[in-house]
């Protein structure tokens, strides 16, 4: 009998107990994306609680912006999210712009059309490369990186940087295009479409990343509303919602005449996904694979949407107009305004009091929102499943710390 | 933003809930009582038609004019604003709700003021509270765990008041 216990593995795992455990991961762990910090608490291979701390990059930005003019804070914008500071500097122009009952000539309309959306394909495409990273997959990050790399040589060319740009500015923006800048843009494009069909080879339609992402960490479209979630994650869930098309009319505007299908499954379908990989049939709305997909669907509906700016811009034979002047003075009263950003609802509340310091600013950070239903989605995960959650969530900490 | 007759319903629904409407402003608001604040909101999320099931954020913003000279001009009263926006994914319409509260509680500095938690009714309120709590000096009553949130844990003060003044060190680092 004895003989008999001690060769069923089944009954020795019975014997052992386990005990609950405080895991520390973070701030300096590389699949945080950045300096988040979480700490778990598990049992066995079993997350029960997972409780973010943030706050490691917290600037109080929003105390700065009361001491500078809405113009200078531009350049704060843009450190918030660092991935995609030309949205954020969009985001932040058309605030002020929205106090001030400033309308942008046609031209810096269609231009900045052309600008966030280049910049919301070089974020997704961090977000899917460092995802694949996350899930211990080396390549797509290389490719991602490879494409990345040509749209910051077109910022480059526009605006002289290629991280932290301050081109989008209060009244329009800092310059116009360079000459053959167009030309180079459709370049980029005829070469990146073809690679889409990498990456979905990479990752979307591969068999592991399925297996790693498909039914995990699946966010009910009730609790992503909830939540405050937004951008890719709330339209992950099944949520019909995208700004440029919903938001205020003082932004939605800016897209008025441009034709795009919002990313978001209705009625069990993608838009246009007959030319798309198939919805493996593991995964569920809301989770981690449907996530990313929203992303890779919106990196072609903004390839889209820049050709058809180019040919808007390049119509238009109008100046840009110049931006507002750097002391301008904004006017008593307040505003707030969301944007869609690449990462979700990027909204900002200005009070003005008459001189050109703002009274009070306030970035409500995408990310941030996003981040706080974490704890929801790791309960009674694996360990191994919270960096593929958290990265699925594609946060930014810049954002959320400000 | 809704019409009047949106705010009719509120007010027939909740009596002496609305303080003040400021409609002609670029965003309308409405200025509701700090004590019926969890009232409104939880009517305007389950009762209203226009359902506003999403919180977007929680502002406050301290009406305080530190320098006397400048104090002397200025045409308010000093005291902190609490804003919320709302919004409805269903109806797709934004609110703005404005929440005036004194500076200090009773007046005693050093007391920070009060008003209800709307943890319960979105639960998004949970880490926005504890953002103004954190840097607006802010106390949510009935909020389910009211810490700092982006200062660390043994900061003191609250940096977005006006009258706030940087340590001279943290833990032996220079701040000033």
């Amino acid at each position: 009998m004895a003989q008999l216990v001690d060769d069923d593995p089944r009954i020795i795992e019975f014997d052992v107990r386990t005990d609950e455990m405080l895991i520390n991961m973070g701030p300096q762990h590389p699949s945080t994306h950045g300096v988040l910090r979480l700490v778990l608490r598990t049992d066995g291979e079993i997350v029960s609680q997972v409780e973010p701390h943030i706050g490691y990059l917290h600037r109080c930005a929003e105390k700065i912006g009361e001491n500078l003019s809405a113009r200078q804070w531009i350049p704060y914008t843009d450190r918030m999210d660092y991935l995609a500071a030309m949205n954020m500097n969009l985001g932040w122009s058309l605030a002020v712009e929205k106090l001030m009952r400033h309308e942008v000539s046609e031209r810096a309309r269609h231009l900045r059309v052309l600008i966030v959306e280049l910049g919301r394909i070089s974020s997704h495409l961090v977000g899917m490369g460092a995802y694949g990273l996350d899930l211990g997959t080396f390549s797509p990050f290389l490719y991602a990186f490879r494409e990345r790399e040509k749209i910051l040589d077109l910022f480059e060319e526009a605006c002289g940087a290629r991280l932290t740009y301050s081109y989008i500015t209060v009244g329009g923006a800092t310059a116009d295009l360079p000459p053959g800048w167009l030309a180079k843009c459709e370049t980029f494009l005829d070469q990146f479409e073809p690679v889409i069909q990498e990456y979905h080879a990479l990752l979307t339609t591969n068999a592991i990343f399925i297996k790693r992402t498909a039914g995990v960490g699946v966010l009910s479209r009730e609790m992503a509303i909830d939540y405050g979630c937004s951008g890719p994650v709330l339209r992950g869930s099944g949520v019909d919602q995208d700004l440029r098309r919903d938001g205020e009319s003082m932004y939605t505007a800016m897209y008025d005449g441009y034709a795009f299908e919002v990313a978001v499954q209705k009625n069990g379908h993608y838009p246009r996904d007959h030319s798309y990989p198939a919805v493996p049939p593991d995964a569920v709305l809301g989770d981690c694979w449907h996530r990313f997909f929203v992303r890779m669907l919106e990196v072609v509906q903004s390839m889209d949407l820049v050709r058809q700016a180019i040919d808007r811009y390049s119509a238009c034979k109008e100046p840009l107009g110049e931006p507002l002047k750097l002391m301008e003075k904004l006017p008593v009263g307040d505003v707030y305004l969301e944007t869609e950003c690449p990462k979700g609802q990027m909204g900002f509340y200005l009070v003005g009091d008459g001189s050109p310091i703002p009274w009070r600013v306030r970035a409500r950070s995408s990310s941030f929102s996003n981040l706080s239903v974490l704890h929801e989605l790791c309960r009674g995960c694996l360990i191994a499943d919270v960096p593929a959650i958290v990265g699925s969530l594609d946060v930014v900490m810049g954002e959320i710390d400000r | 933003m809704r019409g009047p007759a949106f705010l009719e319903r509120l007010e027939a629904a909740l009596p002496g809930a609305i303080v003040a409407t400021h409609l002609e402003a670029i965003d309308p608001s409405v200025e509701v009582a700090a004590e019926q604040l969890v009232d409104v909101c939880r009517w305007l999320k389950e009762s209203s038609d226009s359902r506003f099931d999403s919180l977007e954020s929680v502002t406050a913003v301290d009406w305080f004019e530190p320098d006397p000279k400048k104090a002397a001009k200025v045409t308010w009263s000093p005291h902190t604003e609490l804003i919320y926006h709302l919004w409805s994914t269903v109806s797709r319409v934004s609110l703005v709700l404005k929440v005036k509260l004194p500076r200090w509680k009773g007046d005693v500095p050093g007391q920070l003021p009060e008003v209800a938690s709307v943890a319960g009714i979105w639960r998004t309120a949970d880490w926005h509270e504890r953002e103004a709590y954190d840097l607006s000096g802010i106390h949510f009553t009935g909020h389910p765990d009211l810490r700092r949130i982006l200062c660390p844990e043994d900061w003191e003060g609250h940096p977005l008041r006006k009258d706030y003044e940087m340590p001279l060190e943290y833990h032996g680092i220079r701040a000033k």
